[in-house]
């Protein structure tokens, strides 16, 4: 089917979504919203794929074989490694969370509302 | 709002969006025939302009270099967060928990593993424009061999490794770096990052102009960086945790 | 080619840099000199920008790759006006607010200069980028940073609630501006702005574009917090230091509605140009929703930093009111406000600052209630200008509904303010408006950042030739073709009118409501301090509890309503624009 991978990312991002909506633990939801995200790596790579094509790597393949979009793979590069750095951060804030209210439940350190 | 009307209203909210989301995935191109200007274009000029075998490594580094400065000091930027989140409050004085690893086997094996994955990121970082790899991949790669010290030993060990004031330099000198090498392009009348250098000789370590640079500095401050965010979680919540258990 | 666009944001990053390295063995002065001598010079070079901008598009390819035969090859930055105003703003705003911060932040915090840069340099690079995925780069640096100095206070667990409801909300909307990235790349195979909007425009829009359009304005929506995307907003500002908050309302709430304008002028006008009176007047409903809210919200706050961050939320509403006409006078109208909004919200966060410092000194009154007025918006003072422009610009979309409902929510969140200045400062309500312990400092410097600000923002309206720059701005920054042929074809660009210098007229109507506004938040101020118990006893009681109850503090509803408004505006676009 043409069309799966497109789904499977739609898919994932809805799973992730749900995941953050109703999640209990703080590191839980960081994971979701990790999953989340994840479902653009799927998109951006499914777009750019090319049947037939190889890794747009060049060594000892002859130049104008058919290879796949590389600048995709350059995004799909800084979206992981944004993800990182906000996981990192959602982590270190979870973790003082737990440190001062000795919870992890995001329903319960709701102290501003209104 | 109650859980069952939050998940109500969620499931609601994502029904549509969920057909939506079909809709595009039945307009877009079908799988397999992107046919792109852009990505084509750059698979023809790069390893005739610039002699890298990597068109994504020579992407990431030379076409959208700038974009890659954002992300290398998104990382960068990250890390100062996570250090002001962790690094604050009274803590006390912690009793140094007395873990380390008591079986041989697992020193030995440990102490391979290490050296096996510090060389496998670095030769990532080294061949990244020639062959798969690139400065983040590696410096993420060198990183973990680093943490397996701590893995396959003790803190004590592993102390001179997580210590700030090694870490933030080469992590500044690695982020600092990049933009030094732009900038010097701009002090000659050229664009930003424009490449300085040849291109040099075609699918060796000797090509890409500036981009084995930009590279090294980007896996220095990828590694510099992921370890400090290692130690600091290791610091302010891991060895407490051990300390208490003893206790 | 200019040579300075990328100065603004590589100077504050290096900056950034070098304070890492210099982390263990230089003094605190050295740090701080390093900041604040990279955030002056980038705030120098902006304006060199701003003025070189005014007469050309003056245009940058990074790593020398300018397009070939149309396509762009690499990342570019194009300086237009509006643009490069938003620079200068930025770069000015952050230097008074670490210029505030070396006397307000206490202790040895070693990181907070490197996150403060880090924002200005990114929201510098939003303003002047070309190419969408730069955007999108730009727009996580300010949100990552932006996370963790509002988390300052590690503390209070509040602190930690506001920072990590804003880091979850603002990421997924992040993810939804990627999603419709990559879809636009799917259908276009660019990333430069001017090229996929010149793609568009000889292609049917087909379902891919209209839900890539309806994930990217969420996106962006999210980080400009609109109503049903704007609950992070006020426990994010509620808790984060003073200075921090300057520069959050001031600069980064308003590059979501910037992000929105650029991508609708450059991409999506192309293929929904005939129908932008139905997107423009989705935007419009949302704005003047967000604004009715942040005013009714703000009444019922008795904190007073969460009061001002729902009059944020209320004046974001009618600067996304004016970018929605979709006009000339429109946007001019909301970079205007854009401008006066940051100076005197600013300005009154800083004084907020000061209240943690001296508990309630009379002086500072003065300089509250002046604050107060020019953001409710008389008769040439403060946001008048730019919510004039933007009643103008309504009146000649045909339209006469909009400007009473935004002119009533100014008034409402001015008096909720009017009204907590009362509180502070004559009662000495001190302890009840929800501010933190108080401590000892020198205020020397604290009151001259405060004063610049809210005087900067007051006489804003009178600055002559404001107006017309600003309308010479818009109309630069809504012109796609011209922007296309100079960034891909390098075409110089027509010759610059010349710009009177004088005071921008403004209609009677303007002039009425503006009055009517002032008086009518005056009136309400002294009803809700004679009778401040009203709400909670009148028919009133359930619509007020129902508002107060939605605004729960929850992490899992804030998201569910974000998806909730995804799909809604999704829905109507996809329904509507095919």
């Amino acid at each position: 089917m043409s069309v799966l991978p497109y789904l499977v990312a739609a898919w994932i991002c809805l799973v992730g979504l749900y995941g953050i909506v109703t999640s209990r633990h703080l590191v839980h939801l960081a994971l979701c919203l990790t999953i989340t995200q994840s479902s653009t790596y799927v998109l951006l790579l499914a777009i750019g794929y090319v049947k037939g094509g190889g890794p747009p790597i060049f060594k000892g393949v002859k130049l104008g074989t058919t290879a796949v979009d590389p600048v995709v793979q350059a995004l799909t590069l800084t979206d992981i490694v944004v993800s990182v750095a906000v996981l990192a951060l959602i982590l270190a804030l979870a973790l003082d969370v737990h440190e001062r209210a000795g919870t992890m439940d995001p329903d319960e350190i709701a102290e501003l509302k209104g | 709002m109650t859980r069952t009307v939050r998940i109500g209203l969620f499931s609601a909210a994502a029904v549509v969006l969920a057909i939506l989301l079909c809709w595009t995935a039945v307009d877009l191109p079908d799988f397999g025939n992107y046919r792109g200007p852009y990505g084509g274009l750059l698979n023809h000029v790069a390893p005739a302009e610039r002699h890298v075998t990597e068109v994504v490594t020579a992407t990431v580094f030379d076409y959208r270099g700038f974009d890659t400065l954002g992300e290398e000091l998104i990382l960068f930027t990250a890390v100062a967060g996570v250090v002001l989140l962790l690094e604050q409050g009274e803590r006390g004085e912690r009793p140094e928990p007395s873990e380390s690893i008591g079986s041989d086997a697992v020193r030995v094996l440990g102490a391979l593993a290490v050296g096996a994955a510090v060389l496998v990121g670095l030769w990532l970082t080294a061949f990244g424009y020639v062959t798969p790899g690139g400065g983040f991949q590696g410096g993420v790669a060198i990183a973990s061999g680093i943490v397996l010290l701590w893995v396959a030993t003790s803190l004590r060990v592993w102390g001179p490794f997580g210590s700030d004031s090694i870490l933030d330099p080469l992590e500044g000198v690695g982020a600092g770096g990049y933009i030094v090498i732009g900038l010097a392009a701009l002090a000659s009348g050229l664009p930003f990052l424009t490449n300085l250098f040849g291109p040099g000789r075609y699918g060796t370590l000797q090509s890409g102009g500036s981009i084995p640079f930009l590279n090294w500095a980007a896996a220095l401050e990828v590694t510099a960086a992921l370890l400090i965010l290692f130690s600091k979680f290791l610091e302010e919540y891991v060895v407490p945790l051990a300390a208490g258990d003893e206790r | 080619m200019s040579w300075l666009l990328p100065l603004p944001v590589v100077i504050p990053l290096l900056a950034g840099a070098l304070n890492t390295v210099l982390d263990h063995v230089a003094p605190k002065w050295m740090h701080h000199a390093v900041t604040l001598g990279a955030m002056a010079t980038a705030l120098g070079f902006s304006i060199v920008i701003l003025i070189q901008s005014m007469s050309s598009e003056t245009l940058h390819w990074f790593g020398g790759w300018t397009p070939r035969s149309g396509v762009a090859l690499g990342i570019a930055f194009a300086a237009d006006p509006l643009g490069a105003g938003a620079a200068v703003f930025t770069c000015a705003l952050t230097l008074v607010a670490l210029v505030y911060s070396v006397t307000f932040i206490e202790g040895e915090q070693r990181k907070y200069d490197v996150l403060m840069s880090a924002v200005c340099a990114a929201v510098c690079g939003f303003a002047l980028s070309a190419d969408i995925f730069n955007l999108f780069v730009w727009l996580e640096l300010v949100g990552v940073a932006g996370y963790a100095l509002t988390g300052f206070d590690v503390r209070r667990v509040r602190a930690l609630q506001g920072a990590l409801n804003f880091s979850i909300v603002n990421s997924v909307g992040g993810y939804f501006v990627l999603t419709g990235i990559g879809l636009l790349y799917a259908r276009t195979g660019a990333l430069d702005l001017a090229q996929i909007g010149r793609t568009l425009a000889g292609q049917h829009a087909n379902g891919v574009v209209i839900v890539a359009m309806a994930l990217i304005v969420s996106g962006f929506l999210c980080k400009a917090a609109v109503v049903p995307f704007h609950f992070w907003l006020a426990d994010a500002y509620a808790v984060a230091p003073a200075p921090v908050c300057l520069v959050l309302a001031g600069i980064l709430t308003d590059i979501g509605i910037f992000g929105i304008a650029r991508v609708w002028f450059t991409v999506f006008d192309a293929p929904f140009g005939t129908h932008q009176r139905l997107v423009g007047d989705t935007l419009l409903w949302l704005g003047i929703c967000t604004a009715l809210l942040g005013g009714v919200m703000a009444l019922l706050q008795s904190n007073v930093k969460r009061l001002l961050a729902y009059s944020v939320i209320c004046h974001i509403g009618i600067i996304l009111a004016g970018v929605a006409l979709l006009s000339s006078k429109g946007v001019a109208g909301a970079a205007t406000m854009v401008l006066a909004h940051g100076f005197l919200t600013g300005g009154l966060f800083l004084a907020c600052g000061i209240l943690v410092v001296r508990r309630a000194p009379r002086w500072l009154a003065g300089l509250w209630f002046a604050g107060t007025l020019a953001l409710i918006g008389p008769p040439y003072i403060g946001i008048y200008l730019g919510h004039a422009l933007i009643d103008d610009a309504a009146a000649e979309a045909g339209r006469h509904w909009p400007q009473p409902l935004l002119w009533l929510a100014g008034a409402l969140a001015g008096a909720a303010l009017l009204r907590a200045g009362v509180e502070v400062f004559w009662r000495g309500e001190h302890d009840d408006v929800g501010l933190e312990e108080p401590r000892e400092a020198r205020v020397g410097v604290l009151v001259a950042c405060t004063a610049l600000l809210l005087v900067a923002g007051a006489v804003t309206s009178l600055v002559p030739g404001l107006g017309q720059r600003a309308h010479y701005g818009a109309d630069r920054f809504r012109a796609r073709a011209e922007y296309a042929d100079r960034v891909l074809h390098d075409r110089p660009m027509k010759t610059t009118p010349h710009l009177p210098v004088v005071l921008q007229p403004t209609s009677a109507e303007s002039l009425a409501y503006a009055s009517g506004a002032t008086l009518l938040a005056v009136l309400v101020a002294l009803l809700s301090l004679w009778r401040p118990r009203l709400a909670r006893r009148s028919v009133l009681r359930p619509a007020v509890a129902g508002l107060r109850a939605v605004h729960s503090g929850v992490i899992g509803d804030y998201v569910t309503w974000m998806v909730v408004g995804t799909a809604v505006i999704g829905g109507v676009w996809a329904i509507g624009l095919r």
